[in-house]
């Protein structure tokens, strides 16, 4: 996944940088940057990166696109392109062409359920769905009376949505979903089960989170580099050092955890125990990471940091957000910790020395 | 300089795989043999010749160094993995274990041919145990101050002084030591100090055992009294090892020793707590899993970066920095979980045992191979900060 042989990161990146840059955004109180950058990423294609060129995408690889969440998440973007890349990634499944526009995917938290009935309509209630009341369209996971799963294509304007913000002030929002008549439904391939999705999404959000810490250790390097207190530039206190060796030391854990995990998906022939340590090792460690580094990056910034017209919040309470999207990290450890136990002892090490 | 701070997705090699099947094998029937309990890791005696001599049979020892020394030119990456899995099975790797990691390399790089010739095929058979000679009682963190004497006579050097904190002197054979030669320079402090082959078990030479809190004896002082070191034993640039030194304690720093010491409670908490955890546990142990999985992909992955020729100096400290620490704390979080185990369990005395021992060697951690502190100033130039 190195980042030069990868031209889709590349393209992202440079978008990004031309369009998204943390100050000029934090300073657009109306917003006005957001229609620009969406056209720019739409044009280039990366909405639907991972979604086959047959199914109306653009066809780039599992790594690829991961590649472009890392930079996505360096710049702290807040448009759905995560949202949109996941749900076209889930329609393409059930081999549904992808519409235009923003998309996002219903549930987007583990206790929900969104069931379908046998003529076909879909009823449910999703909480903390990322971006919905921006969305055109819903990608859904539904499981019937059987608990069988379909994957359906849902216009927006057929479900209620409460508008709720995050943590970071993006859309989080709650949809219910009353026998909505869906655009498109097909079964799910075989195994293909709700976990499976919010895995592929705690993956995602874990790059974003690894690429917003990165950023957080940017800006607080140079930060310490500027600031002088007491006659010298803070970085040469060793009090201050420390705090962003540690920051570093977070930041890598959780691109190290997050890259790991996007590897082992991009190359899994099949959703294993190895892969699911993967993906929910990721989302618990990244999380952990973006409580530790958050809380350094905020402290080396002092003050400064805690407003409104600085950017550090940009990446610090997206950070924090995104922890909670696609199964929390104590969710996640639950989880992992049923599944090691059911194993066995004498099988922990064999699952983690995997690769 | 955050874009040299990636820890790329290594996945070892197929090669590898079979090798740790090989090492598995091998431990469990060593196991079985009753040359060593891996529940008990807080044995008496971790120096066992016998399995020494067994794992340089095997190919093990100086997997990576050139045939003709006795090496097998294997990759770092095959290396890893015997080290991991001796480590995970708490294996006595104590009498071979310095020697290979670190020594080994150190004489390879500056050692005259014949004294090549003559030791490393002999570390390869693990037939013999350094020691390393850094820490003086007024220089641990802070080596630059080492003041223990070599002055020049006839045809080497005389030692004068004392060694501190000095792991496995007693068992050595052999101890690679940083002498001063000459005194500090105004404009570099670190100048003046020179790497040394020493001969142990030579006049001149006191071993004087140091107790541990863990009730383990391995470190010692070692007292030099007009100890003769021949001209040929320098290692490498006079009044120059402090570059030499420094880039030793890299291969110090990122292996899998250096987060797994005290891995055996999280094993034993899971055998404690069964197949049908409640949810504070399998939360806890979900946690804990995720920590050693993370640690465990970043040490392989600076594994990798050596196998590529990389001297990933900052990346190898964050190893150590967030391993140490990491397991530094696992016992204490194991104990807060060991708490709701059913006094049933059949293994609740091995892990209260094992509890006992792992929080009694975790302040330690943080110390051994360079303090916390220190790790994080290195971490910090890395950064641009000094
Ligand atoms: C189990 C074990 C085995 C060891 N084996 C060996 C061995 O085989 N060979 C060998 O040579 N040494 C060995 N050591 C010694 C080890 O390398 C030193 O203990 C270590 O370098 C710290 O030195 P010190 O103990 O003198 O502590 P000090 O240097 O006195 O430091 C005490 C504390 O002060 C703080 N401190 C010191 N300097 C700084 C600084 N610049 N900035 C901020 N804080 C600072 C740190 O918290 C540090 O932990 C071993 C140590 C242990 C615990």
């Amino acid at each position: 996944m190195a980042e030069s042989e990868n031209i889709v990161a590349e393209t992202a990146e440079k978008i990004f940088a031309d369009l998204a840059d943390a100050q000029t955004i934090n300073h657009d109180k109306k917003g006005e940057w957001k229609a620009p950058l969406w056209q720019a990423l739409t044009d280039a294609g990366l909405p639907l990166s991972w979604v086959p060129e047959d199914c109306g995408g653009s066809g780039a690889s599992l790594a690829e696109g991961f590649s472009v969440l890392s930079a996505a998440g360096r710049f702290a973007v807040a448009v759905p392109l995560a949202e949109t890349m996941l749900a076209g990634w889930l329609l393409a499944q059930a081999k549904i062409i992808s519409p235009d526009g923003e998309m996002t995917v219903v549930p987007a938290s583990p206790k929900d359920r969104i069931t379908v009935s046998a003529d076909g309509s879909l009823s449910g209630r999703a909480r903390g769905v990322p971006f919905a009341k921006a969305a055109r369209h819903f990608a859904v996971l539904a499981s019937d009376a059987k608990g069988s799963f379909s994957i359906a294509l849902v216009d927006a304007g057929k479900c209620r949505i409460e508008s709720g913000l995050n943590l970071g002030g993006d859309q989080s929002d709650v949809v219910t979903l009353d026998k909505v008549q869906p655009v498109a439904i097909k079964p799910a391939p075989h195994g293909f089960d709700q976990t499976r999705l919010l895995l592929m999404g705690g993956v995602a959000r874990s790059l974003q989170i690894a690429g917003a810490l990165e950023s957080m250790l940017e800006i607080s390097v140079r930060y310490s580099n500027e600031r002088v207190a007491f006659e010298k530039k803070i970085s040469k206190f060793q009090a201050v050092q420390h705090n962003l060796a540690r920051l570093a030391g977070e930041s890598a854990a959780a691109l190290a955890a997050a890259t790991s995990a996007a590897d082992a998906i991009s190359n899994a022939t099949s959703f294993n125990d190895e892969v699911f340590l993967e993906a929910t090792a990721a989302k618990i460690r990244c999380a952990e990471a973006a409580e530790k580094g958050g809380g350094i990056a905020h402290q080396v910034h002092g003050a400064i940091g805690f407003t409104i017209e600085h950017i550090l919040h940009r990446y610090s309470l997206r950070a924090l957000a995104w922890r909670d999207d696609f199964g929390s990290e104590s969710y996640w450890a639950v989880e992992l910790g049923k599944r090691v136990c059911v194993r066995g002892a004498d099988e922990l090490w064999p699952l983690v020395a995997s690769r | 300089m955050t874009a040299a701070l990636r820890f790329d997705p290594i996945r070892l090699p197929e090669k590898c795989e079979q090798l740790r099947k090989e090492v598995r094998a091998f431990l469990a029937e060593e196991i079985a043999a009753g040359t060593f309990d891996p529940h008990k890791p807080n044995r008496e005696d971790t120096d066992v010749p016998e399995f020494s001599r067994k794992v340089g049979e095997r190919g093990w020892l100086g997997m990576t160094w050139p045939k003709k020394y006795g090496g097998h030119e294997r990759s770092f990456l095959e290396r890893y993995v015997v080290t991991e899995e001796m480590r995970v099975a708490n294996a006595p790797t104590r009498r071979f274990f310095v020697a290979d990691r670190q020594s080994g390399p150190v004489l390879l790089k500056y050692a005259p041919e014949h004294i090549k010739m003559e030791i490393l095929p002999r570390i390869c058979k693990g037939e013999i145990c350094f020691a390393i000679g850094m820490s003086e009682p007024n220089s641990g963190s802070d080596l630059f101050a080492a003041k223990t004497r070599a002055t020049k006579t006839d045809g080497g050097y005389l030692i004068n002084g004392t060694k501190i904190w000095t792991s496995s002197a007693h068992i050595a054979d052999y101890m690679i030591a940083i002498f001063r030669t000459s005194p500090p320079t105004k404009e570099n402090r670190r100048h003046g100090l020179t790497q040394f082959l020493v001969k142990m078990k030579q006049p001149g030479i006191k071993v004087n055992p140091i107790g541990q809190i863990t009730g383990q004896y391995e470190f010692n002082e070692v007292v030099f009294t007009d100890h003769f070191i021949p001209d040929d034993h320098v290692l490498g640039e006079i009044d120059g090892a402090w570059k030499q030194a420094t880039s030793e304690l890299a291969y110090e720093r990122s292996g899998p020793e250096r987060f797994l010491e005290t891995y055996y409670v999280l094993t034993e908490l899971v055998r404690a707590v069964g197949n049908n955890p409640d949810t504070r546990s399998a939360e806890g142990i979900g946690r804990l899993v995720a920590q050693v999985h993370t640690m465990r992909r970043m040490s392989v992955s600076v594994a990798g970066m050596l196998q590529a020729g990389k001297e990933p100096v900052v990346e190898a400290s964050i190893v150590k920095d967030i391993g140490t620490i990491w397991e530094q704390q696992l016992p204490h979080r194991v104990r807060e979980l060991a708490a709701f185990v059913e006094e049933t369990a059949t293994n609740r005395e091995t892990l209260e045992k094992q509890l006992d021992f792992a929080t009694k060697t975790a302040p330690k951690l943080t110390i051994q191979g360079g303090t916390t502190e220190v790790l994080r100033g290195i971490i910090a130039r890395g950064l641009g900060l000094r």
